[in-house]
């Protein structure tokens, strides 16, 4: 059924359970039977109550976390094959900045670990902030910058070594509306610009999933499952429009419906 | 493309413009960090002038213990109180003019005027206390990287630590001292001493510092699949900075006191520790020497201190409350 050897599978995931052991003994059911396959170039988000495990997910396939057992390949190897060949990107929900370095620098750390030539990283960093129009900013302190600019600046340095994956932890919870929806547009347009870039996205928020997503994955919670799969069929590029035609309506409306039938 | 002789001499008159520029901006930038954040700064302004009013007023309050006590005969008696002020006597208190009058005076017949001597003697102690600092240093902070990659050694060892500060600085600064003598590093004698007292806060606090990192900054590092090398030196060590500068401004005069207390059983006579040795013998009949000797003292402490808390703020930048 899988193949992972496909040009364009870049994700296979087959019975993959993950069972966590509390501090008191009792063994917990995080997830269980998980199936999906990520095609490149896809944009997925994964949406559901907390205790779902979609953050749970989001770490085993970082390699972050071991699976207790399943199948689990990313870009064709194990996990923690990919992790070392540095084959994605991770951008947490607190946008985890290094406070003792300047924006540039902060950019430059995966480079720095990766052996990059000095060059290399300043050209890097600098076509990154361009990138997420921070490039003014470059030599400010994290504490000198707002929530949204440090959240962009950790999609710049998830993208700095340019990964074919990006995996975000609900990158923009913290954030206000009208942030949120302006980082939304940002996000779309560096998806856009790479080729084949793949993203997976764990949010809680149904229009940011719709807006954003290819593919929506809905998880029930306790234990965590995968619910049900819903392909998001809205023209791309996606624009102030997208928010107001009747097909987001739906997809929204779709997805809300799930959830309150996976909560119930 | 430079053409004529006319242009070429503008070209390089402009160089040399730019490198003035340069050079007159790196001094001012280290100008401003050094002046600016320190004096003209209104709050710091404000912070010289309590100093200043606190130092006047504990030099009013001595001298007018002393008046009152010369008034009343040593013992006032005034209503409901009655309090023996025998401690402001010349002896206990000498007038602070007699204090500064005898770094003036010779400390021996024919010999330099005090202050040359304890300048001496605390050039002596200093270059001591700063062997001792820096070895301190080191040895707190292998410890801390010791024992924050390893939670057996460190719940192994701690308790040792531990101890070691338990026991009275006075009781081990002769065995110290001997050893070394017996080792021939009898020049270490005394830094060894100072280390002792130095090493403790270091270990304490870089390891708070080391081990205080967030969970999702040591995933990032892990995302990058960085070796425990390079998680210590961009992660961990950066985050410890901080805690290890709060260290050392408390182990920077202690390092001071342990050298004065290692010389005091070792016989050295060349540092402070000597001359406290020295003028406290003479005390009943000289005592501003002693005074003026502690006064020296307490300066090289401060000086200590004042070393550390401005390499810490050119060193912590990134942080709101020191920029």
């Amino acid at each position: 059924m899988s193949n992972t050897n496909s040009q364009d599978t870049l994700i296979v995931i087959q019975d993959l359970n993950k069972k966590f052991t509390s501090a008191d003994g009792k063994v917990v059911n995080a997830l269980e039977n998980i199936n999906l396959e990520v095609k490149r170039g896809e944009f997925i988000s994964l949406i559901g109550p907390s205790g779902c495990g979609k953050s749970t997910l989001l770490r085993l396939i970082a390699n972050l976390i071991e699976p207790t057992n399943g199948i689990l390949t990313v870009n064709g190897h194990s996990a923690d094959v990919a992790r070392r060949n540095r084959e994605y990107g991770f951008v947490f929900q607190s946008a985890t900045l290094y406070e003792w370095r300047t924006v540039t620098k902060n950019v430059q750390l995966p480079l720095e670990v990766m052996k990059y030539s000095r060059q290399e990283r300043a050209e890097r960093a600098k076509k990154m902030l361009e990138l997420v129009e921070l490039s003014d900013f470059a030599d400010h302190y994290p504490w000198q910058l707002s929530g949204g600019m440090q959240q962009r600046v950790s999609i710049a340095r998830a993208l700095a070594f340019e990964p074919p994956l990006l995996l975000m932890d609900e990158p923009f919870g913290a954030l206000d509306e009208m942030t949120r929806e302006r980082l939304n547009n940002e996000l779309l347009s560096i998806w856009h610009s790479i080729p084949n870039m793949t993203v997976i996205f764990v949010t809680h928020n149904i229009s940011e999933a719709v807006y954003l997503s290819s593919r929506v994955v809905v998880m029930s919670p306790r234990p965590g499952k995968i619910y049900k799969v819903i392909d998001v069929d809205l023209p791309r590029p996606r624009s102030a429009e997208t928010l107001d035609s009747d097909g987001f309506f739906h997809y929204s409306s779709q997805i809300r419906h799930l959830l309150r039938e996976v909560m119930a | 493309m430079i053409t004529s002789k006319f242009e070429k001499e503008h070209t390089l008159r402009g160089v040399v413009c730019v490198k003035i520029v340069l050079r007159y901006n790196r001094q001012t930038e280290l100008f401003r960090v050094l002046m600016l954040k320190n004096l003209s700064n209104r709050d710091n302004l404000t912070t010289l002038a309590y100093m200043i009013g606190i130092l006047l007023f504990l030099v009013a309050a001595w001298e007018g213990l002393k008046w009152i006590g010369q008034e009343s005969d040593y013992r006032l008696q005034l209503g409901p109180i009655d309090a023996d002020l025998k401690v402001a006597r010349d002896l206990n208190m000498p007038h602070l003019r007699d204090i500064w009058e005898a770094y003036r005076e010779p400390a021996q017949r024919n010999g330099p005027p005090l202050i040359e001597v304890l300048l001496e003697a605390a050039v002596f102690t200093g270059k001591e206390a700063l062997l001792g600092f820096t070895m301190g240093t080191v040895l707190g902070l292998v410890l801390a990287v010791i024992f924050v990659h390893s939670a057996i050694l460190q719940r192994g060892l701690m308790p040792f630590v531990v101890a070691s500060q338990t026991v009275p600085i006075l009781a081990i600064a002769p065995m110290v001292v001997i050893w070394a003598a017996k080792a021939d590093i009898s020049d270490l004698g005394v830094p060894l001493i100072a280390a002792y007292l130095a090493f403790f806060p270091v270990t304490i606090y870089a390891l708070r510092g080391l081990s205080d990192v967030p969970q999702t900054a040591l995933e990032l590092m892990q995302s990058y699949a960085a070796n425990p090398l390079e998680i210590l030196f961009k992660l961990r060590f950066p985050n410890a900075v901080p805690y290890i500068f709060t260290a050392l401004k408390i182990t920077a005069p202690a390092s001071v006191v342990g050298a004065v207390i290692g010389e005091l059983p070792s016989g050295i006579q060349d540092g402070l520790g000597g001359a406290i040795i020295n003028y406290a013998q003479y005390y009943t009949s000289a005592p501003p020497r002693l005074w003026a000797t502690n006064i020296i003292t307490a300066l090289l402490g401060i000086l200590f201190f004042s070393v550390v808390a401005l390499v810490e703020k050119l060193v912590v930048r990134w942080k709101a409350n020191v920029n």
